[in-house]
């Protein structure tokens, strides 16, 4: 819509001035970006029904077995005989545990050290390129692989025991942790370590006090992402950690169990009342992850708020 | 180890022409007073440049740069962009050691000390020799923790010694009254000059001798400009500065002397390189400068 008018204050020649039309005009390109968008929701869509059928799926065919006498799922021994319908995953949630938090003490402090090194001290160095390089084709490195490199180097050697498995994990998480953390130490800006350098500060200082707390949100992120993925893994275990159907609470000795191993076990029974047990343990498993992430976010915003 | 030759060779340089740098002290047009104390404070040398050269990599930045930077003065460095300013500023607290090929050749002394001599710790340099930016960089802390950073990297653990350098400092960054009410709360909150003269606390907390600013003012808007510079006016009883700007006018307003840097062609190299100019009292440089590009620069017919 254009309006033209004459001004009233006109003398000699009439001024005239248009209003100018600012509304959309209807054009190829305004046809461009309805598509455009339509697709991006028809994909959002597309992404998000796998997801919502997975957690629909567990919830569905895992709520019965894990509310059944509750809590007796979370702290029941696994039943040996697998036909016995009923409860019991605590020893495989322990097991978990105990293997996953074994490989995030090896692997965080060492990916973090590493990544460190390699982006603080030799970014441009021979060295450093090789190691970054090696991380990269260690990501690709398939899981069953390194169980398998775990079975010949420490489990033949000392026996099953979730100390075995977690050495398996933690070599599927230190490149993901690395990688991570190097991509997070990019982020941090640079004049924020001219700054510390500035006041007299050396560097392993200006590392520790200015460049890893700013880098921290993220190298948190980065690590869950790998932990969730290692508390979720099978193949690696399956060679070093055996299959208990008891507690076993020392990590370092005697087969131990884990989640993950026991919905395999149980999902691949044809009993019924072991295919249960396996929705029930897959249940516990994503809600598990749930909460260490929930719990991860929670203390690195208290630490992130205090700064 | 200090060999004796260097306090000779200083005294011998010192107020002497030297080819590159016309260190004239023959009264200037008007302010002649202030001009007789700049010429009369020329036996403490802060800074001593004798041909010195910057490199990046294989290129020449910054070439014969020979010049002297007293004490309690304020000493600026104006010239066009690309003209080695900065890069001069940042080889006196050797922050070019973080950046990955930069070379510094030629000389450079701090009083006698040789500040590239190998067993010199950067370090060291910096707690005495501090550096405030061009963009306000505060860490993403408290104000209180911006401030007892470089007193803790310094050894200081005592809470109550740096409760009171803290607050020291922050009155003598002339932020104190504006900040003490919030001290835990996060730097980032502050407004663009107070994130400045925070900075400038900061520096000054781990009581440096030379406070080195890279166009400090840049970011800021003319009312927290003039409060930089009024602290300049302040802090140049206890501490020697020298400042980058691209504001003329601010050269003029705060500065003893004036350096005025520009770009040339490198026969050497082909490439353009930064080189010095002239150096001289301000009025001198801005009344009456020696060198015809430096008054074609001062008065706007150049770059």
């Amino acid at each position: 819509m254009s309006a033209v008018g004459i001004s009233a204050g006109a003398t000699e020649t009439a001024e005239i001035f248009v209003v100018p039309d600012l509304t959309a005009k209807r054009s190829w390109r305004s046809v461009k970006s309805a598509i455009m968008t339509s697709l991006m929701i028809a994909s959002v869509i597309a992404v998000a029904v796998p997801l919502v059928a997975v957690i629909w799926a567990v919830f569905a065919r895992g709520l019965q077995a894990v509310v059944h006498g509750f809590p007796a799922f979370f702290v029941d021994e696994i039943p040996v005989i697998a036909r016995r319908p009923g409860p019991g995953m605590g020893p495989a949630i322990v097991g978990t545990l105990l293997a996953t938090g074994a490989a995030t003490l090896i692997a965080v402090p060492l990916g973090v050290a590493g990544a460190v090194y390699l982006h603080e001290y030799g970014v441009k160095n021979r060295f450093s390129r090789l190691v970054r390089f090696m991380a990269n084709v260690m990501t690709g490195v398939p899981s069953i692989v390194m169980g398998l490199f775990i079975y010949v180097t420490w489990t033949l050697r000392f026996g099953y025991s979730a100390f075995g498995g977690a050495l398996a994990l933690a070599c599927l998480m230190l490149p993901v942790v690395i990688g991570a953390t190097e991509q997070m130490l990019k982020l941090v800006p640079n004049h924020l370590r001219e700054a510390s350098y500035a006041v007299g500060t050396s560097k392993s200082r200006t590392i520790m006090s200015v460049v890893l707390p700013a880098a921290l949100p993220g190298i948190v992120s980065g690590s869950l992402l790998a932990v969730a993925r290692a508390a979720g893994e099978t193949a690696p275990l399956l060679f070093a950690t055996g299959a208990a159907t008891e507690y076993n609470l020392n990590p370092f000795v005697e087969a131990n169990t884990a989640l993950s191993l026991q919905i395999f076990g149980n999902a691949t029974s044809s009993f019924v009342a072991a295919q249960d047990r396996a929705w029930g343990a897959a249940l516990t498993l994503v809600l598990l992850t749930f909460l260490i992430t929930l719990v991860a976010r929670f203390v690195t915003a208290r630490f992130a708020r205090r700064r | 180890m200090i060999p004796e030759d260097i306090n000779k060779g200083l005294a011998e340089r010192t107020g002497v022409e030297r080819p590159g740098v016309r260190l004239s002290v023959q009264p200037p047009p008007r302010s002649a007073d202030r001009a007789e104390k700049v010429a009369a404070a020329q036996t403490s040398v802060v800074f001593d440049l004798d041909k010195l050269e910057v490199y990046y990599g294989a290129f020449r930045a910054v070439r014969n740069v020979s010049m002297q930077i007293f004490k309690n003065e304020i000493t600026a460095f104006i010239g066009p962009s690309g003209c080695g300013k900065t890069t001069v500023l940042r080889s006196f607290n050797r922050m070019h050691d973080v950046t990955p090929g930069a070379r510094v050749a030629g000389g450079l002394r701090y009083h006698t000390a040789d500040l590239y001599a190998p067993h010199v710790s950067a370090t060291e340099v910096r707690r005495r020799i501090g550096m405030v930016f061009q963009k306000p960089n505060p860490f993403p802390k408290s104000i209180y923790d911006n401030v007892a950073f470089g007193l803790r990297s310094k050894g200081i653990r005592g809470k109550s010694e740096i409760d009171s350098l803290v607050e020291k400092s922050l009155r003598g960054a002339a932020l104190w009254d504006e900040v003490k009410d919030r001290l835990r709360a996060s730097a980032l909150g502050l407004s663009g000059g107070q994130q400045q003269r925070l900075c400038i606390a900061r520096t000054i907390a781990v009581g440096p001798e030379v406070v080195l600013m890279d166009e400090p003012c840049s970011a800021l808007d003319p009312v927290a400009t003039a409060h930089i510079e009024e602290l300049m006016r302040e802090l140049k009883s206890k501490f020697t500065i020298v400042i980058v700007t691209h504001n003329m006018q601010q050269a003029a307003r705060v500065s003893d002397r004036t350096a005025f840097f520009t770009t040339e062609v490198d026969a050497k190299f082909g490439l353009r390189t930064g080189t010095l100019v002239e150096y001289n009292a301000t009025e001198k440089i801005f009344s009456n400068p020696s060198d015809e590009r430096t008054e074609k620069y001062i008065t706007g017919r150049f770059g």
